[in-house]
């Protein structure tokens, strides 16, 4: 099975009906509600009962649903997991996690509003937010905790305020951070996202962001404007040649197949298991970009 | 339920709508109805509040809607938030929120 593309996770203040309304228009490749940061203290429940109508009513195209509870040393934690496990978004997203036991405390809340709702269990994926230095030390223990996890995410401003400095253009002070997550997302077999870039009116500087980050590894990015999800596509989007080579490796290795033998070369280069991984990881980036025709590339699943 | 105080919920912005409810005791329910959709979609709305009121129980209310356009989910979600926090229970039974 092909691994979901999350290039690009679109946060929604979950007590905003219009914006929630219009979320899908967009084609972000995730939809995130969020109930925490974003919503007022004495807006707690409006917004929880809001997303949950929503979640109920509304078709978001195929789009994955995420909603981003509070977390459970607050008074709004368990509301949220119990409303939002009845309304099934496809993931519950929990903020500041710091060790395993923060994620394994959330599941196995989740485990028992899906039993009451005789929603399969696991049916509820989960997803992490490191924002502390403690939470990237323990970034893979974190990452490992939970079958239901698909992904981690650095969150940045709670992190260089514990770590004594604040963002910089460059991002330096959150190098290490992102690379300790990106590591340990890949040492999982999850995904790994970036945190938010919240100046809309620097498209130069976000760009440049993006790139930083698809160099290091990440899958994607949280997005705070729709305005954001073309920039970021448009970066993860594969470039002519890259695809053109990809395809030649697939080419090579069926034809290797086919005739039975084994070390393949194409351009003269040897091609071994993971540049087939990375040509794979391609033509999915360039499906998804619609750079291709739907079953051109995609069908070699191996 | 029983509303015990009055108790809002929602924005004046659009595609939200802003419910405030009030006890009408021994009235019934009355709804005062003020949509920029109101042509077309008055008798809508006002099915959408009333089938809401009876799956909360809610017997005697006066429910004062400014509409900006909402969508009937949105409107069900101000609607149930509203008659809560009128009701005074912070505890929402999601057993019977559909």
């Amino acid at each position: 099975m092909k691994e979901k593309l999350r290039r690009t996770m679109l946060y929604v203040p979950g007590n905003n009906a219009g914006m929630i309304r219009d979320a899908a228009i967009y084609h972000s490749d995730s939809i995130m509600f969020d109930l925490e940061d974003s919503v007022s203290y004495r807006q707690k429940d409006a917004a929880r009962m809001l997303v949950f109508k929503n979640l109920r009513a509304l078709d978001f195209e195929g789009i994955e649903t995420v909603v981003r509870i509070n977390g459970l040393d607050t008074p709004y934690g368990k509301d949220d997991i119990e409303a939002m496990v009845k309304a099934q978004p496809d993931a519950i997203r929990l903020p500041k996690t710091n060790c395993a036991e923060d994620i394994i405390e959330v599941e196995r809340l989740i485990a028992v509003e899906e039993q009451k709702n005789g929603i399969a269990e696991g049916t509820i994926k989960m997803m992490a937010a490191i924002e502390s230095p403690l939470g990237v030390i323990n970034a893979y223990s974190i990452a490992t905790a939970s079958e239901r996890i698909f992904g981690i995410a650095i969150g940045a401003e709670d992190y260089v305020t514990a770590m004594k400095t604040k963002r910089s253009p460059e991002g330096v002070e959150i190098l290490y951070a992102r690379s300790a997550v990106v590591t340990a997302a890949r040492a999982a077999g999850i995904c790994a996202f970036d945190t938010v870039y919240s100046d809309l009116s620097n498209e130069k500087g976000f760009a440049e962001e993006v790139r930083l980050i698809k160099q290091l590894g990440f899958d994607g990015k949280s997005i705070i404007s729709p305005r954001q999800i073309g920039p970021v596509h448009e970066i993860f989007a594969p470039t002519a040649k890259d695809i053109a080579f990809a395809q030649r490796v697939l080419e090579a290795i069926d034809e290797a197949k086919t005739k039975g033998s084994g070390v393949i070369a194409v351009n003269g280069k040897m091609i071994d298991k993971p540049i087939v991984e990375r040509a794979e990881r391609v033509l999915e980036l360039a499906a998804a970009s619609g750079l291709l025709r739907p079953t051109e590339g995609a069908d070699h699943a191996e | 339920m029983k509303i015990v105080k009055t108790g809002t919920a929602g924005t004046l912005e659009s595609s939200d709508v802003m419910i405030t409810v009030r006890s009408n005791e021994p009235h019934g329910i009355e709804i005062a109805l003020n949509s920029i959709v109101e042509k077309q979609f008055g008798k809508q709305i006002h099915a959408v509040i009333r089938k809401t009121l009876e799956y909360l129980k809610v017997k005697d209310a006066y429910i004062e809607v400014q509409d900006k356009g909402a969508l009937d989910c949105a409107i069900e979600a101000r609607l149930i938030t509203a008659v809560y926090r009128a009701a005074g229970i912070k505890k929402i039974n999601w057993e019977v929120i559909e």
